[in-house]
This record gives structure tokens, sequence and C-alpha cells, in this order.
């Protein structure tokens, strides 16, 4: 298998998107609601999936259904092979030495259940300490409570500044040898913030503490390189980078991965079962239970050809300049208050308060223009508590969005001032 | 935009009942974590009916209006009358048709309200 070089380079100055060819990939791009063009702007809770997705889908129902690791028959050979292949894509897109490394999950959340129940049951106990940080998704917080309120270990988490970015000045005194691991989002979905990975791996590394990432935010829409990042594990989700859902993968060193106990039993996972025990498969399929979402791997398969065709450093150029420019636009509505840093430590989205206007109001309003945003906490409570907000409105960009969309948007928020100011 | 209707918007921007009773009978509070809706309803019951009513809290337009039209129709009412209050009740107060997400923000008001009258001071917080 060919590991593609992704380099990051800010000299190189990938090529512009074509933005019209992309739209026209996406079928649900042609769709009106209340009477109106869809603007799709709610891209961090999930993306739209292109035509070469849904293909994939159809084909493989149509011409392959079977199960999978079992049969000696046709059908479930090439499903195996398809299925197999799509895990070698995704491995390689994310610059992991090998597909073995990538452990299909229903998506980021059971990911991060994997990794706590797993690795942290067999590593974790009262004294250890998980890092944490203030803004992270439910999925990175909950999971480690579950687990420590059996534990016993300790959670702390690395607050956020009012801009909206981490405050790394506590990072050694928390980073005491008594902590374990660091988990943190390489990028905020409520702030935006895009986190300095490389950094705090280092200095997480240096205390002896190892590191996951939960890159939901990160991998659809930049060029992610877990080796380059040096990183220990990360969790994505395939719905969010064009694939279907219930498909997702933690990602992790094989030496770690290798020496992890079993979280779930069943089918696939097992090498032999006896009445008085078992022995586990090999990797990945050691935590692989039951019939997996066989369709939904080969979809995201799909998804990560149309992305490596489309090119992660144009994606996320292209996101940069059009976060650039609707935070410019978004400054001339009268009352809103953007969340998070500036545009140039962002990515494609951006979180806003609208004077005393309830979030569900501004989305529904939104909604009737055709306007699709996220109204609410974005499965970040403590987020929005330490900023002293009940809910905040979210608008989050993808690469078949345009500056006319963001015009729309912006129309769209005066208008909802008209109604609601007093 | 049947959802911001005339009335609606009036309800929300000049809310009846919204502040505190100097005695209430029954407080209750209540909110909703999800969109962050919060209100605390207060009643004063005289002879088993409700006297007065007043409300503070903060939400979406929706819900605020519901517990502002809400509190105008409650007074007078007897509180095995509001003990058989329904969704329907504060959905016709509305007048509009509301869909299955934002059904919890309208409905806010009257969970407090069914709280207070089945509770009569019982906090459940």
């Amino acid at each position: 298998m060919s590991t593609p070089t992704r380099t990051q380079s800010t000299e190189q100055r990938p090529p512009a998107l074509n933005v019209e060819a992309i739209r026209a990939d996406f079928p649900i791009l042609q769709r009106r609601v209340h009477g109106l063009p869809l603007v799709y702007l709610d891209n961090a809770a999930t993306s739209q999936k292109p035509r070469s997705v849904l293909d994939a889908l159809t084909r493989y129902y149509e011409q392959t259904n079977a199960n999978v690791h079992r049969g000696v028959h046709t059908l479930s050979e090439e499903a195996t092979a398809q299925y197999e292949a799509a895990r070698a894509k995704v491995a390689s897109f994310i610059g992991s030495c090998c597909p073995k490394e990538i452990i299909w999950t229903r998506n980021a959340s059971e990911a991060m259940n994997l990794l706590a129940q797993s690795w942290g049951r067999a590593n974790l106990r009262r004294g250890d300490r998980v890092l944490l940080t203030e803004m992270e998704h439910h999925s990175n917080i909950v999971p480690w409570q579950i687990l420590s309120a059996e534990l016993g270990f300790e959670i702390a988490y690395l607050r956020v500044a009012d801009d909206g970015t981490l405050i790394l000045d506590d990072l050694p005194r928390l980073l005491d040898g008594r902590t374990k691991l660091f988990s943190f989002t390489y990028m905020s979905n409520v702030l935006g913030t895009i986190n300095p990975v490389v950094e705090l791996t280092r200095a997480a590394h240096r205390a002896g503490a190892l590191v996951h990432l939960d890159a939901c935010q990160a991998v659809p829409h930049m060029p992610v390189n877990v080796t380059e990042l040096d990183i220990d594990f990360m969790s994505f989700s395939g719905h969010k980078m064009l694939g279907p859902t219930g498909i997702g993968a933690l990602w992790g060193r094989r030496e770690l991965l290798n020496v992890m106990p079993p979280w779930m039993g069943g089918g696939d996972m097992i090498r032999e079962v006896h009445l008085s025990g078992f022995k586990p498969s090999e990797l990945p399929w050691k935590f692989e239970a039951g019939t997996p979402a066989i369709a939904q791997a080969i979809g995201l398969g799909a998804a990560v050809d149309y992305l490596e065709r489309t090119g992660m450093a144009a994606i996320h150029q292209a996101e940069r300049e059009l976060i650039a420019y609707a935070m410019e636009r978004l400054a001339t509505v009268e009352g809103l208050r953007i969340l998070g840093p500036a545009a140039d430590q962002r990515g494609g989205l951006v979180s806003f308060v609208l004077g005393d206007i309830h979030p569900h109001d501004i989305a529904a309003v939104l909604d009737n223009l055709g306007i699709a945003i996220r109204a609410g906490h974005h499965c970040a409570q403590p987020l929005h508590e330490r900023y002293r907000i009940p809910a905040s409105a979210r608008a989050s960009f993808y690469l078949y969005n345009t500056r006319e969309e963001v015009d729309l948007l912006v129309k769209a928020l005066h208008k909802v001032v008209e109604i609601f100011n007093f | 935009m049947d959802l911001y209707a005339e009335e609606i918007l009036d309800h929300y921007k000049h809310p009846r009942h919204f502040g505190h009773l100097d005695h209430p009978t029954v407080t209750f509070h209540d909110r909703n974590p999800l969109c962050g809706d919060e209100i605390t309803l207060e009643l004063q019951i005289v002879d088993d009916k409700v006297a007065d009513v007043a409300f503070t809290g903060h939400g979406c337009a929706i819900s605020r209006a519901a517990a502002s039209m809400m509190s105008e129709e409650i007074i007078g009412k007897s509180l095995d009358e509001l003990k058989r209050w329904n969704k329907d009740n504060i959905l016709d107060l509305l007048g509009i048709e509301v869909g299955p997400v934002r059904i919890k923000c309208a409905l806010l008001p009257l969970k407090a309200l069914k709280a207070a009258v089945w509770g009569m001071g019982e906090e459940d917080e």
C-alpha cells in the first residue's frame, strides 16, 4: 500500500476549488426548502454526500451484498475485499502505516468509548489523571466520566481563554507525571479553534502521557497525518467527511492496540471459542464484534477517493478564505457576537450569539429562508457554561459552500434582527 | 413565517405577568437543558383557584410566548381543571403548527404549571 505524501507547507498554494463543478456532484444541493434553494451550513453536524458515495452504496447492495470474513462464496469474497480495501484507503488517507491500525466503529463517539473501555480500563487507576480541555465535545468527556466513577481516577480540564484558545500556561502543572492520557480536540466544533496539536503532543509525551486526538472536525477539512503529528490515538467519523452515517474509526499505534484487551464480545472478534473461554482475534478485528457496517465502510472509501481527488490542501485553503469572508460580513450584523478566535486561527465554522435573540429563533427564521444552521449547545454544554451563554447559533462550511451563500446568511440575519428587535 | 405570527411576537416582546409575586403560594422552576430555556412559575392560590401568576426566565420566542399566553389564561381556573390540561390547551393558545423539535419549547411552561399544581409547594431542584 502506498502512502501518499501530503505536505502541509503553507508556501505552496493549492489550486483553487472548482466549486460549481463540486456542487453538481451533490444531488441534495438541487433541492429546495420552503420554496427556496437549500443553503446547507450545518456541515459540522454532518456533511452532504456526493453521487459517487451514493453510487458506491447502491452498487454494493445491488451487486455484492454478503457478509464479510465468513463465506467462501464469490459474493462474500468480493464484499470482504471491498470492505478491507476501504480500510486501507482510510489508513492511507490519515498517514497511518497500515490498515490494521484502523478500527471501524459506528461513529467517533463509539471510537472514544472503545478507547476508554479498553485502554482506559486496563491502564487507569486511582491517583491517575486524564487531561481533557474545556472545549471538548460531550463524546470526549462522558466516556471518561463514566469510567472515572468506576475506577476513581481524576479528570482535569485545560481551560479556554476568552478568545477561544487554550491556556497553555497551565500545561506544565497539569502534565506532572500523574496524567496518563491527554485527550483533546484538533478543532473545536463550537469555537472553530484549531489547536496546536504538535506542541500539545510534545508536552504530553515529555510528561509520559499518551495523546488521543478527537479529529472529527479536522479529518474532513484539512490534511491530517497521524505519523507527522506523532499522536497515539485518533477518533473521527465518516458522515462528517462525505461518507454515510454508521461508520467511524479509532486509529491507534499498532503496538498500543496490540496489547489492549477486547471491549465487545461476539462474532468476528475471536480466534477461537470454547466453553471454557476464548482467544481474541488479531488486529483490527479484535475490536470489531458482530457483522460490521459493510456498505457504510465501502461508502466511506468512496468518500475518501472523492476527497483525495479534490485535494485536502485545496479544501482547507478554500474554507479558510470562506471563513475569513464570512467573519468580515457577519461583523456587519447589529448585535452579533462571534465566539472564538480570529479567522486565521480557526477552521471553516463560526458560532455566534445575536443580542438576546434565542438561537432557536434565529435558526427557525433562517430555515424559512432555506438556510440550515445549527442552534443549541452543539454537544458542548460545559463550553457554553464557561462563556455563560445557554446556547449559540453555528454556521459551518464545507467544500461546496460559496460566498453567495454567506451573503444569503448575512441578509437573513439582518431579517432576524428586524423581526425580533424590540 | 407562521411560527412568528404577530401575536406570538407581541407576547414575546411584551410578556404578560412577567416578574414576581409578593406572596406566591407555590413556585416551580423548570428548564430544558437541551436549548437552555428556563422558567420559574409562581402561583397564588386562593380557594383552590389561581388568583395570580407570574413567571421569569429566558427562552426562545415560542417558549416565552407560550408562558405569557398561558399566564393570562389560567387566572381564575381551578386546580382540578388545570390538572386536566394537556398540550392541546397550549397549542390552541399559540394557534400555530409546532414541529417535533420546537414542541419542547412550547410545552415547557405547561410542564412547570403541571408540576406546580400537582406538587403544590414541592420544588424539584
